[in-house]
């Protein structure tokens, strides 16, 4: 049964960055204005990862002007990300970081995982 | 009018992206192989239509198999009214290929039961206020009448019951793609019941 629900986009790229919550990442998104595109950044923390597949979606949160937070959830394999850049990856023990919200200024801050950064320089 | 039908099985919902990034909500449908299993014409019946079957039954009975002579043990048989039933022969095989894509079609299919459900539910009703020391009034129904004049209630009038389960068709939907080799299609939006259900596709019939 599953079988038959998938397939059906084959030219979907799926090869994206390993994303994690809690990491720091800078999302490159594609914006078509009439008939130009441009490239728009957005850096924030990855709050959640969920869904599997074609269905599989993320939301960023950054802090937008005035200490404003903004969530911005996407789909993973969306053909209008351009890329997907790890920033710093934070040590983290939950799957969803809601209490984010909670939090303003320092005390929203995540620890840095040092045995990622680590592993990833060697 | 010509029509032209298939029956399938309801697999379940998915999307479609594009390169621009859009996405359309599809459902899926396991669609045909089905085979034409009687022509009525005219000169035979009276009227003109088709019969078709699709999917594999395990047990068929002495009067079924009767019917089904030559043809493989097919479950579900539907009847099809279509003008140019003279133009099929019998066990001519129908898939998916009828359809295209950017077809409209028009989606029947037996709805989810709900079993017995109250008015709220079943027919939208408001319900009773929920503070001011009401008690048991939150999905009441209300008043079902007047008092001695009539003396009973009105017939046909709205309230719990049974719900779903009934055949249900859904209008003039998008044919969003055609998958011929596996004998899939992607029809854009909902279809009526659960997915493994039996769904008929059939060329939209009331277009303007």
């Amino acid at each position: 049964m599953t079988d038959k629900l998938s397939g059906w986009n084959p030219e979907l790229n799926t090869d994206v960055a390993e994303i994690r919550p809690g990491d720091t990442v800078r999302v490159h998104l594609r914006i078509v204005e009439g008939n130009r595109e441009r490239i728009q950044v957005i850096q924030g923390v990855v709050m959640r990862l969920r869904g599997s597949g074609v269905d599989a979606t993320f939301t960023v949160r950054r802090i937008a002007a005035h200490g404003i937070g903004v969530e911005r959830t996407f789909m993973l394999l969306s053909p209008r990300i351009e890329r997907i850049e790890i920033v710093r990856r934070a040590d983290v023990r939950r799957a969803q970081l809601y209490f984010l919200r909670k939090y303003r200024g320092k005390a929203a801050r995540l620890r840095e995982d040092r045995s990622a950064f680590e592993r990833s320089r060697q | 009018m010509k029509r032209k039908a298939l029956l399938g099985k309801k697999v379940g919902m998915t999307r479609l992206v594009d390169k621009t990034g859009e996405v359309i909500p599809v459902t899926i449908v396991e669609l045909g192989p089905c085979y034409v299993t009687q022509v009525k014409t005219d000169a035979s019946d009276g009227y003109n239509a088709i019969q078709i079957g699709f999917g594999p039954a395990t047990r068929l009975n002495s009067p079924e198999k009767g019917h089904l002579r030559n043809l493989p043990m097919l479950r579900h048989l539907r009847e099809v009214a279509t003008e140019d039933s003279c133009s099929y022969t019998v066990g001519q095989v129908l898939d998916v290929t009828v359809f295209s894509e950017g077809e409209l079609v028009d989606v029947i299919g037996t709805s989810k039961g709900k079993g017995f459900a109250g008015g709220v539910k079943r027919h939208h009703f408001r319900g009773g206020p929920k503070t001011h020391g009401q008690s048991d009034r939150e999905r009441a129904v209300g008043s079902i009448g007047s008092t001695s004049t009539p003396g009973r209630v009105w017939k046909g009038l709205r309230g719990p019951g049974h719900m779903g389960s009934e055949r249900v068709t859904t209008l003039n939907l998008t044919v969003a793609r055609v998958d011929a080799e596996r004998n899939l299609i992607a029809i854009r939006g909902a279809l009526p019941g659960p997915a493994g259900g039996l769904v008929m596709v059939r060329n939209a019939v009331k277009v303007a």
